[in-house]
Protein backbone atom coordinates (compact mmCIF):
# COMPACT_ATOMS: atom_id res chain seq x y z
CA UNK A 1 0.00 0.00 0.00
CA UNK A 2 1.36 3.41 -0.89
CA UNK A 3 1.21 5.84 1.99
CA UNK A 4 1.41 9.57 1.62
CA UNK A 5 4.81 10.96 2.55
CA UNK A 6 3.45 13.17 5.27
CA UNK A 7 2.76 16.30 3.25
CA UNK A 8 -0.90 17.08 3.43
CA UNK A 9 -1.05 18.30 -0.10
CA UNK A 10 0.19 15.11 -1.73
CA UNK A 11 -2.15 13.21 -3.98
CA UNK A 12 -1.92 9.45 -4.01
CA UNK A 13 -1.95 7.67 -7.32
CA UNK A 14 -4.60 5.13 -8.15
CA UNK A 15 -3.01 1.72 -8.38
CA UNK A 16 -3.64 0.02 -11.70
CA UNK A 17 -3.29 -3.55 -10.56
CA UNK A 18 -6.73 -3.80 -9.02
CA UNK A 19 -5.77 -2.74 -5.53
CA UNK A 20 -8.14 -0.44 -3.69
CA UNK A 21 -8.48 3.10 -4.95
CA UNK A 22 -6.29 5.42 -2.97
CA UNK A 23 -7.83 8.10 -0.87
CA UNK A 24 -6.91 11.65 -1.78
CA UNK A 25 -4.35 12.74 0.83
CA UNK A 26 -4.84 16.44 0.18
CA UNK A 27 -7.14 16.74 3.12
CA UNK A 28 -7.13 19.21 5.92
CA UNK A 29 -8.60 16.81 8.39
CA UNK A 30 -7.63 17.26 11.99
CA UNK A 31 -7.45 14.48 14.52
CA UNK A 32 -7.38 14.48 18.29
CA UNK A 33 -5.77 11.40 19.85
CA UNK A 34 -6.62 10.75 23.48
CA UNK A 35 -4.51 7.99 25.06
CA UNK A 36 -2.44 7.79 28.23
CA UNK A 37 0.24 5.47 26.84
CA UNK A 38 3.20 7.35 25.28
CA UNK A 39 3.89 4.35 23.03
CA UNK A 40 0.36 4.41 21.61
CA UNK A 41 0.47 8.20 21.33
CA UNK A 42 3.66 8.03 19.25
CA UNK A 43 2.38 5.18 17.12
CA UNK A 44 -1.00 6.69 16.37
CA UNK A 45 0.46 10.11 15.69
CA UNK A 46 2.90 8.65 13.17
CA UNK A 47 0.28 6.48 11.49
CA UNK A 48 -2.09 9.41 11.09
CA UNK A 49 0.56 11.87 9.92
CA UNK A 50 1.51 9.41 7.17
CA UNK A 51 -1.97 9.90 5.81
CA UNK A 52 -1.55 13.67 5.77
CA UNK A 53 -3.67 14.24 8.84
CA UNK A 54 -2.94 16.96 11.38
CA UNK A 55 -2.68 15.40 14.80
CA UNK A 56 -2.98 16.65 18.33
CA UNK A 57 -2.42 14.36 21.31
CA UNK A 58 -3.78 14.48 24.86
CA UNK A 59 -3.26 11.95 27.64
CA UNK A 60 -6.70 11.75 29.19
CA UNK A 61 -10.39 12.26 28.56
CA UNK A 62 -10.63 15.44 30.57
CA UNK A 63 -8.02 17.18 28.43
CA UNK A 64 -9.91 16.09 25.31
CA UNK A 65 -13.16 17.51 26.67
CA UNK A 66 -11.49 20.73 27.83
CA UNK A 67 -9.88 21.31 24.43
CA UNK A 68 -13.22 21.01 22.69
CA UNK A 69 -14.94 23.06 25.36
CA UNK A 70 -12.52 25.90 24.71
CA UNK A 71 -13.31 25.90 21.02
CA UNK A 72 -10.88 23.50 19.37
CA UNK A 73 -12.52 21.53 16.58
CA UNK A 74 -11.48 18.22 15.11
CA UNK A 75 -12.82 16.15 12.24
CA UNK A 76 -11.92 12.97 14.07
CA UNK A 77 -11.42 12.13 17.73
CA UNK A 78 -9.65 8.84 18.48
CA UNK A 79 -10.29 7.97 22.05
CA UNK A 80 -8.87 5.23 24.24
CA UNK A 81 -11.18 3.61 26.74
CA UNK A 82 -8.80 3.25 29.70
CA UNK A 83 -7.39 6.60 30.78
CA UNK A 84 -6.82 8.25 34.14
CA UNK A 85 -8.72 11.34 35.37
CA UNK A 86 -11.55 10.79 32.86
CA UNK A 87 -11.89 7.60 30.82
CA UNK A 88 -12.96 7.25 27.22
CA UNK A 89 -16.58 6.38 27.86
CA UNK A 90 -17.16 9.37 30.12
CA UNK A 91 -15.28 11.70 27.79
CA UNK A 92 -17.35 10.44 24.85
CA UNK A 93 -20.59 11.14 26.70
CA UNK A 94 -19.43 14.66 27.51
CA UNK A 95 -18.28 15.32 23.95
CA UNK A 96 -21.61 14.15 22.58
CA UNK A 97 -23.47 16.25 25.13
CA UNK A 98 -21.43 19.25 23.99
CA UNK A 99 -22.56 18.52 20.44
CA UNK A 100 -19.09 18.32 18.90
CA UNK A 101 -19.15 17.94 15.16
CA UNK A 102 -16.54 15.19 15.03
CA UNK A 103 -16.39 11.54 14.17
CA UNK A 104 -15.75 9.96 17.56
CA UNK A 105 -13.97 6.63 17.34
CA UNK A 106 -13.06 4.47 20.27
CA UNK A 107 -9.78 2.59 20.20
CA UNK A 108 -9.60 -0.07 22.83
CA UNK A 109 -7.53 -3.05 23.83
CA UNK A 110 -10.47 -4.45 25.73
CA UNK A 111 -11.33 -7.62 23.89
CA UNK A 112 -14.66 -8.54 25.42
CA UNK A 113 -17.57 -7.73 23.07
CA UNK A 114 -19.51 -6.65 26.14
CA UNK A 115 -16.96 -3.96 26.99
CA UNK A 116 -16.82 -2.81 23.37
CA UNK A 117 -20.62 -2.58 23.36
CA UNK A 118 -20.62 -0.55 26.57
CA UNK A 119 -18.10 1.83 25.06
CA UNK A 120 -20.17 2.16 21.87
CA UNK A 121 -23.20 3.01 23.96
CA UNK A 122 -21.38 6.01 25.38
CA UNK A 123 -21.89 7.55 21.95
CA UNK A 124 -19.11 6.37 19.67
CA UNK A 125 -19.50 6.34 15.92
CA UNK A 126 -17.13 3.37 15.65
CA UNK A 127 -15.01 1.28 17.93
CA UNK A 128 -11.77 -0.40 16.86
CA UNK A 129 -9.48 -2.73 18.63
CA UNK A 130 -5.91 -1.57 19.12
CA UNK A 131 -3.63 -1.24 17.39
CA UNK A 132 -4.54 1.25 14.75
CA UNK A 133 -3.62 0.03 11.28
CA UNK A 134 -3.43 1.56 7.83
CA UNK A 135 -6.67 -0.24 6.84
CA UNK A 136 -8.59 1.27 9.73
CA UNK A 137 -7.30 4.74 8.99
CA UNK A 138 -8.21 4.33 5.33
CA UNK A 139 -11.70 3.38 6.36
CA UNK A 140 -12.01 6.43 8.62
CA UNK A 141 -10.66 8.72 5.92
CA UNK A 142 -13.33 7.45 3.59
CA UNK A 143 -15.96 8.21 6.21
CA UNK A 144 -14.53 11.69 6.71
CA UNK A 145 -14.54 12.31 2.99
CA UNK A 146 -18.17 11.28 2.83
CA UNK A 147 -19.21 13.62 5.60
CA UNK A 148 -17.21 16.64 4.50
CA UNK B 1 32.27 -8.92 6.77
CA UNK B 2 31.24 -6.84 3.80
CA UNK B 3 28.01 -4.91 3.45
CA UNK B 4 26.23 -7.57 1.42
CA UNK B 5 27.03 -10.23 3.98
CA UNK B 6 25.90 -7.97 6.82
CA UNK B 7 22.69 -7.23 5.00
CA UNK B 8 22.02 -10.92 4.41
CA UNK B 9 22.73 -11.66 8.05
CA UNK B 10 20.26 -8.96 9.06
CA UNK B 11 17.51 -10.13 6.69
CA UNK B 12 17.90 -13.74 7.83
CA UNK B 13 17.87 -12.73 11.46
CA UNK B 14 14.78 -10.61 11.10
CA UNK B 15 13.00 -13.39 9.18
CA UNK B 16 13.82 -15.83 11.98
CA UNK B 17 12.12 -13.54 14.50
CA UNK B 18 8.88 -13.76 12.55
CA UNK B 19 9.32 -17.47 12.03
CA UNK B 20 9.83 -18.12 15.74
CA UNK B 21 6.80 -16.02 16.64
CA UNK B 22 8.72 -13.23 18.36
CA UNK B 23 7.38 -10.66 15.93
CA UNK B 24 4.20 -10.36 13.92
CA UNK B 25 2.65 -8.20 11.20
CA UNK B 26 2.29 -5.26 13.56
CA UNK B 27 6.08 -4.89 13.64
CA UNK B 28 6.09 -4.77 9.84
CA UNK B 29 3.61 -1.88 9.98
CA UNK B 30 5.92 -0.14 12.42
CA UNK B 31 8.86 -0.46 10.04
CA UNK B 32 6.75 0.88 7.19
CA UNK B 33 6.07 4.01 9.21
CA UNK B 34 9.78 4.81 9.42
CA UNK B 35 11.16 7.08 6.71
CA UNK B 36 13.92 9.63 6.02
CA UNK B 37 12.10 12.21 8.12
CA UNK B 38 11.85 9.82 11.06
CA UNK B 39 14.81 7.47 10.69
CA UNK B 40 14.80 6.39 14.34
CA UNK B 41 11.11 5.80 14.68
CA UNK B 42 11.31 2.05 15.24
CA UNK B 43 14.10 2.32 17.80
CA UNK B 44 12.20 5.06 19.63
CA UNK B 45 8.98 3.08 19.78
CA UNK B 46 10.75 -0.10 20.86
CA UNK B 47 12.56 1.90 23.57
CA UNK B 48 9.19 3.08 24.83
CA UNK B 49 8.08 -0.54 24.90
CA UNK B 50 11.14 -1.44 27.00
CA UNK B 51 10.38 1.36 29.47
CA UNK B 52 6.69 0.49 29.65
CA UNK B 53 7.36 -3.21 30.13
CA UNK B 54 10.01 -2.83 32.79
CA UNK B 55 7.79 -0.53 34.79
CA UNK B 56 4.80 -2.86 34.43
CA UNK B 57 6.80 -5.98 35.32
CA UNK B 58 8.00 -4.25 38.49
CA UNK B 59 4.46 -3.27 39.37
CA UNK B 60 3.24 -6.80 38.72
CA UNK B 61 5.94 -8.31 40.90
CA UNK B 62 5.04 -5.96 43.75
CA UNK B 63 1.31 -6.52 43.35
CA UNK B 64 1.67 -10.30 43.43
CA UNK B 65 3.85 -10.17 46.54
CA UNK B 66 1.09 -8.59 48.60
CA UNK B 67 -0.57 -10.55 51.39
CA UNK B 68 -3.93 -9.78 49.93
CA UNK B 69 -3.65 -9.58 46.15
CA UNK B 70 -5.64 -6.94 44.31
CA UNK B 71 -6.44 -8.88 41.14
CA UNK B 72 -8.06 -5.90 39.49
CA UNK B 73 -4.83 -3.99 39.82
CA UNK B 74 -2.83 -6.95 38.51
CA UNK B 75 -5.24 -7.26 35.60
CA UNK B 76 -4.92 -3.57 34.79
CA UNK B 77 -1.14 -3.87 34.55
CA UNK B 78 -1.31 -7.02 32.41
CA UNK B 79 -3.85 -5.33 30.19
CA UNK B 80 -1.44 -2.46 29.60
CA UNK B 81 1.41 -4.82 28.88
CA UNK B 82 -0.76 -6.72 26.45
CA UNK B 83 -1.62 -3.45 24.74
CA UNK B 84 1.93 -2.27 24.26
CA UNK B 85 3.28 -5.67 23.24
CA UNK B 86 0.54 -6.05 20.64
CA UNK B 87 1.16 -2.54 19.35
CA UNK B 88 4.75 -3.27 18.46
CA UNK B 89 4.18 -6.83 17.36
CA UNK B 90 5.83 -8.62 20.29
CA UNK B 91 3.60 -11.60 19.77
CA UNK B 92 4.95 -14.04 22.35
CA UNK B 93 4.72 -11.49 25.15
CA UNK B 94 1.19 -10.66 24.08
CA UNK B 95 0.16 -14.34 24.14
CA UNK B 96 1.37 -14.82 27.71
CA UNK B 97 -0.57 -11.70 28.71
CA UNK B 98 -3.77 -13.23 27.37
CA UNK B 99 -3.30 -16.32 29.56
CA UNK B 100 -2.27 -14.10 32.44
CA UNK B 101 -5.51 -12.13 32.25
CA UNK B 102 -7.54 -15.34 32.35
CA UNK B 103 -5.82 -16.33 35.61
CA UNK B 104 -6.52 -12.85 37.01
CA UNK B 105 -10.17 -13.28 36.23
CA UNK B 106 -10.18 -16.62 38.04
CA UNK B 107 -8.18 -15.04 40.89
CA UNK B 108 -5.79 -17.95 40.52
CA UNK B 109 -2.62 -16.93 42.39
CA UNK B 110 -0.52 -19.84 41.25
CA UNK B 111 -1.52 -19.31 37.65
CA UNK B 112 -0.69 -15.62 37.92
CA UNK B 113 2.71 -16.27 39.43
CA UNK B 114 3.48 -18.79 36.71
CA UNK B 115 2.47 -16.28 34.04
CA UNK B 116 4.53 -13.58 35.64
CA UNK B 117 7.63 -15.77 35.33
CA UNK B 118 6.71 -16.63 31.77
CA UNK B 119 6.10 -13.05 30.72
CA UNK B 120 9.37 -11.91 32.29
CA UNK B 121 11.13 -14.66 30.37
CA UNK B 122 9.47 -13.78 27.06
CA UNK B 123 10.13 -10.10 27.57
CA UNK B 124 13.79 -10.76 28.27
CA UNK B 125 14.04 -12.90 25.13
CA UNK B 126 12.39 -10.37 22.83
CA UNK B 127 14.44 -7.55 24.31
CA UNK B 128 17.63 -9.41 23.44
CA UNK B 129 16.30 -10.13 19.96
CA UNK B 130 15.52 -6.46 19.34
CA UNK B 131 18.90 -5.35 20.66
CA UNK B 132 20.67 -7.84 18.40
CA UNK B 133 18.63 -6.68 15.42
CA UNK B 134 19.42 -3.03 16.10
CA UNK B 135 23.11 -3.88 16.46
CA UNK B 136 23.05 -5.61 13.07
CA UNK B 137 21.40 -2.52 11.58
CA UNK B 138 24.07 -0.32 13.09
CA UNK B 139 26.82 -2.53 11.63
CA UNK B 140 25.30 -2.19 8.17
CA UNK B 141 25.07 1.58 8.48
CA UNK B 142 28.63 1.82 9.80
CA UNK B 143 29.83 -0.22 6.83
CA UNK B 144 28.14 2.30 4.55
CA UNK B 145 25.17 0.16 3.56
CA UNK B 146 21.45 0.72 3.84
CA UNK B 147 18.96 -1.32 5.83
CA UNK B 148 17.07 -3.77 3.60
CA UNK B 149 13.30 -3.33 3.79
Amino acid sequence: MVLGKGASSSLSMNKVDGAEEMVDNSNNFTVLVADDDPLIQKLHEMHLKKFGLKVQVVENGKKAVDLCHFGATFNLILIDKEMPVMDGAEATKELQAMGVNSLIVGVTSRDSPYEKQAFMEAGLDYCFEKPLTADKINFLLQELNKNN
Amino acid sequence: MDVLQLQKQFVDYRASLYHEGFLDEQFTQLQELQDENNPDFVVEVVSLFFEDSERLLNELTKALEQQSIDFKRVDAHVHQLKGSSSSIGAQRVQKVCIAFRNYCEEQNIEGCLKCLQQVKHEYSLVKTKFETMFQLEQQILTAGGSIPV
